[in-house]
């Protein structure tokens, strides 16, 4: 489909760029950012979040309107897909992004360090970043897909770097900006070895032109793997590439912090499916596919794989802080959702997609959590996590059902994803994968169990003597934790519905 | 009466709402009451089973079909037989005596009632459960609320005890839900349908198996205690609340045994018969290791805890053994260990709550002060040593006659057991009751009402089934004679 054609398919996209520009053309007219502090400035704030998520309402509606009836197709002469596939990730994209949204409004008048939320600017890149990630999950064009993992990076540097006079923000984002070029600099280079194997930048035609040229280029084709393997590694912090991630998670503004646990991850993801199942194998049955050229990736994906997660959840063991300690565990969800990706079947992606939405859900709540405590507190250290149960009792329970449902217990949501994902390794007959899986669940509870042992296991009051420092949770808080638990208790008892929508929406160009 | 096991799992979780919404105020007496009225309709319920539950037949009875998830075929199946229907009545006779014993917590009681309801419903779960996934579901369901149990309301040492419990039971479960995947997708149609497991059992043969069969039975062994996975055991019981232990003695530890015999043996029945020597030798190590730890101990409550691996030896012993005789004395000692422990249990609370320790040693003379006190532990003790007339005696005769033939070597070793529990609870109760009186504990009250009311219905059965305990196994006896036929 050409240029002119296309455009109207990409309403969802072209609403999230409208935004954007509307946001920063009103912050520069009415400086948002400099109006004197007292309370009268409140509703000026709030302006900026609610219109950045009338944005992404609208582009919701829009993504689905396109999900109902169409046939897929590529647009702008093949550089993106327009596909169920696609969909799915832009729709967890627009959710995770309106949570962001709304977890970063201030809440008071008094400006204390979250006032991130303040700046025209925070939202505009967060919309920007949102694009990036829409085109990433479309791509079909080693181009596209460089320059939406490009769009997608810089807006996240400077979303880590925004707490400006914060010397751990500043930090996060250099080393954010250091590893990130680095791992995108290797990335192209194997992206260009590719185009010079194959003459084509096009995933469909790709495969055909290599099949059609020598072998003997085998080990250049080789290299050109790993090397796409890093760049895309290092967005979903895969061991080893994952150096970056603690720091940039402590440092960054919490919200972002959550962000980039979920939305980049999952886009990653997006990006892996497509690109090795399409350019490196082909669909050879109705849910199973063939590895094509000789490149041995689920292999090396193995191998990431069980290094991520055990990595992953032995470094989290460690941890104190709990932003760092959500960080090694994000690593290791990483490292589950990679189990989907070396099987070459159809479940197993399906698994993947399943585990990205439940994952949605506990990851944001968690951090959410963390959020609420650290603004109550003013610390995210796990010691100072004392009793806080007793305190905040609402809180305290929710925050057991996001960690126990990380770790993967029934009745919970989190059970469904790792079922699923174990049942897809378990069909395709990857025992020992399985069993290195499970091992590693066990390993995360006893992290996860650290922070609810904090929470509840000490500090219990009296009947008699109700404790009297009780913290106050802000009611608007408790709405956004409530709409986050409900679909991790919901999904755990009742998940057909997303089994069928994930399962339907395995269909990519 | 239609969904009666339904009820029968479910009602106890319906009490919480109800203990959710009352005001603070209120709080204290009316969660109590509210958790004693729905765990007392639960045994009413329980009771009425008993009446009607027929004993001519093998096959599940009261079964609840409906589909669930039915793109992956899971589906809300339930049913009893013989082999659960003890665990069925035990569950919520040990459950309603565990809120009576439970009146004297004071802090969190909202908390405490709400895990210890959903902890009943899960348990109540895992017997009736006949799907595979749902049974898998209703077993971690348990976990939770057992480690906020032992971790908020335990002894000094709790925070230790409840996560070292977690993480035992998990790594076992995780196992087992491999093994449950790997049969769903053998299985053709794939399914988690018990029965339909049971029926194919003659295709899961080979070594994999044997190695899924060993998942399995870790994830059991696990909760039974079988060594060499039982060291979880003494700190979670020591450290637990009193009515904690009661259910964790009574019932926590019966659902390893009931999944051996609910799930591996009839699933997996060639794999069984190669292991079953492995299981009649882990059960004597159980026995006699067990018992020779018991004589070590000097705190009460980690003596009964170790007691309890060597009586859960005997399961281990007679199931092994594949007879008639020796799976009717294993599951018969389900029970019984179930109401006997339960009793010691309570037993070592009550002199807890009075001195505020429980070392043996520090004790003397406590029979003239407490003589019905006294009366009770000699009942249980005596029990628990398997005296001919009360219960304990015919759950192990039958145990070691059922071993004998296969195993005569084993049995052998195996009956010193018994001289063994005879000489560690004597020896405790000479220890604690008799000789001169502790002059700190002259003013020690003797058992009080509330605590009798939990102690006699347990003792009652304990004597009742001693003396005729053809009730009973009138109603195992079919499906354990079916179950035989499955695994030969």
């Amino acid at each position: 489909m050409n240029n002119i054609e296309s455009i109207k398919y990409f309403t969802p996209e072209l609403t999230l760029v409208i935004t954007a520009v509307v946001i920063l053309l009103l912050g520069m007219r009415f400086g948002f950012a400099h109006r004197p502090e007292p309370a009268e400035g409140m509703g000026a704030r709030r302006l900026l979040p609610l219109l950045t998520l009338t944005g992404l309402v609208v582009s919701m509606f829009f993504c689905a309107k396109l999900l109902d009836g169409f046939q897929p197709t590529y647009l702008f002469s093949e550089m993106i897909a327009l596909d169920r596939f696609a969909l799915f990730f832009k729709i967890i994209f627009l959710v995770v992004t309106g949570f962001i949204i709304m977890f970063s409004i201030p809440y008071q008048s008094n400006a204390d360090k979250f006032a991130a939320g303040l700046q025209p600017e925070y939202y505009v890149l967060l919309l920007i970043s949102t694009l990036g990630l829409f085109c990433l999950s479309a791509a079909t064009d080693l181009l596209m897909m460089y320059l939406a993992v490009e769009t997608v990076s810089i807006s996240s540097y400077i979303l880590t770097a925004f707490l400006k006079g914060n010397r751990k923000s500043s930090e996060a984002g250099l080393k954010y900006v250091i590893f990130g070029a680095v791992a995108s600099g290797i990335m192209i280079f194997g992206l260009s070895l590719i185009y010079g194997l194959s003459g084509s930048t096009n995933f469909e035609h790709i495969p055909i032109l290599l099949a059609s040229g020598s072998n003997g280029l085998q080990p250049v084709l080789l290299a050109a793997t790993i090397m796409v393997i890093v760049g895309l590694g290092y967005k979903i912090a895969a061991v080893p590439f994952h150096m970056w991630c603690p720091d940039v998670y402590e440092g960054a503004p919490t919200p972002i912090t959550a962000f980039l646990s979920v939305a980049p991850k999952a886009a990653g993801f997006a990006v892996l499916i497509r690109f090795f199942y399409t350019v490196f194998s082909f669909q050879s049955g109705p849910e199973t596919w063939s590895l094509t050229s000789g490149i041995p990736w689920p292999t090396i994906f193995a191998i990431i794989c069980v290094l991520t997660m055990t990595l992953g959840n032995l470094a989290a063991l460690w941890q104190n802080n709990l932003k760092r300690l959500l960080a090694y565990s994000s690593i290791a969800h990483a490292g589950y959702l990679m189990m989907g990706l070396v099987l070459l079947t159809g479940r197993g992606l399906t698994a993947i997609l399943i585990y990205l939405v439940i994952y949605l859900f506990m990851n944001l709540g968690a951090f959410m959590v963390v959020i609420i405590f650290s603004r109550a507190i003013g610390s995210e250290d796990i010691k100072d996590y004392k009793g806080l149960g007793w305190r905040a009792p609402l809180v305290g329970v929710i925050m057991c059902i996001f960690l126990f449902s990380l770790t993967g217990l029934p009745p919970l949501a989190g059970f469904i994803g790792k079922f699923y994902l174990f049942a897809a390794v378990i069909e395709a007959q990857w025992y020992w994968l399985a069993i290195v899986g499970v091992l590693n669940s066990v390993i995360s509870l006893f992290y996860y169990a650290r922070i609810i042992k904090a929470m509840f296991l000490s500090g219990l009051p009296d009947e008699s003597a109700p404790n009297l420092s009780r913290l106050s949770i802000p009611g608007y808080y408790t709405v956004l934790l409530i709409l986050l638990v409900l679909p991790v208790l919901v999904l755990g008892i009742y998940w057909e519905p997303l089994y069928n929508f994930a399962a339907a929406s395995l269909e990519f160009l | 009466m239609p969904h009666l096991l339904t009820y029968l799992i479910f009602l106890p979780v319906m009490a919480i709402p109800f203990i959710l919404l009352l005001p603070s105020r209120l709080s204290g007496t009316a969660t109590r009451m509210a958790a004693l009225i729905f765990t007392g309709l639960q045994l009413l319920l329980a009771g009425y089973l008993f009446f009607i539950f027929d004993r001519q037949t093998a096959a599940f009875q009261f079964v609840e079909q409906a589909k669930w998830i039915p793109t992956f075929n899971i589906e809300y199946y339930l049913g009893i037989d013989g082999i659960s229907i003890l665990m069925v009545l035990l569950t919520p006779l040990i459950s309603f005596l565990a809120v009576i014993a439970s009146w004297g917590i004071t802090k969190g009681v909202k908390g405490y009632f709400c895990l210890f309801l959903l902890l009943d419903t899960g348990m109540m779960g895992v017997f009736c459960a006949l799907d595979f996934f749902l049974f898998y579901v209703f077993w971690e369901v348990t976990l939770l609320p057992m480690y906020f149990l032992i971790g908020i309301w335990g002894g000094p040492r709790k925070e230790y005890a409840a996560i070292k419990f977690f993480l035992y039971t998990l790594f076992g479960s995780v196992l087992m839900l491999l093994v449950i995947l790997a049969l769903y997708f053998t299985s053709n149609p794939h399914t988690f349908n018990i029965t339909k497991l049971i029926e194919l059992r003659n295709t899961f043969t080979g070594t994999g198996w044997l190695v899924a069969f060993i998942g399995l039975y870790i994830a059991f062994a696990v909760k039974i205690p079988a060594f060499p996975f039982h060291t979880w055991l003494p700190d979670a019981h020591t450290e637990a609340p009193t009515p904690i232990s009661v259910i964790l003695a009574g019932i926590l530890l019966k659902m390893g045994v009931y999944g051996i015999l609910r799930i591996c043996l009839p699933i997996l029945p060639e794999a069984a018969r190669t292991f079953a020597i492995y299981m009649a030798i882990i059960g004597v190590i159980n026995i006699v290791y067990g018992a020779l730890c018991t004589m070590a101990q000097k705190d009460m409550k980690r003596l009964i805890a170790y007691s309890s691996i060597s009586h859960m030896g005997f399961c281990l012993l007679g199931i092994a053994a594949l007879t008639q005789s020796g799976m009717n004395g294993a599951v018969l000692q389900m029970f019984n260990h179930g109401c006997i422990s339960g009793m010691l249990f309570l037993i070592a609370g009550v002199i807890y709550d009075r001195a505020h320790h429980r070392d043996i040693n520090g004790f003397g003379g406590l029979a003239a002060r407490m003589p019905l006190y006294a009366g009770m532990t000699t009942l249980a003790v005596f029990a628990s040593m398997g005296l001919p007339g009360l219960s304990g005696f015919i759950g192990e005769f039958l145990v070691f006659l059922g071993a004998f033939e296969p195993y005569p070597t084993a049995t052998i070793i195996a009956v010193s057991g018994v001289v063994l529990t005879a000489g560690y609870f004597l020896w405790m109760f000479r220890r604690m009751f008799l000789g001169p009186l502790n002059p700190k504990y002259e003013n020690l009250p003797d058992i009080n009402t509330r605590e009798m009311i939990t102690l006699v219905p347990l003792g009652l059965i304990v004597i009742a089934l001693g003396v005729y305990p053809m009730p009973v196994i009138n109603l195992i006896n079919v499906s354990l004679e079916h179950l035989i036929t499955l695994v030969k």
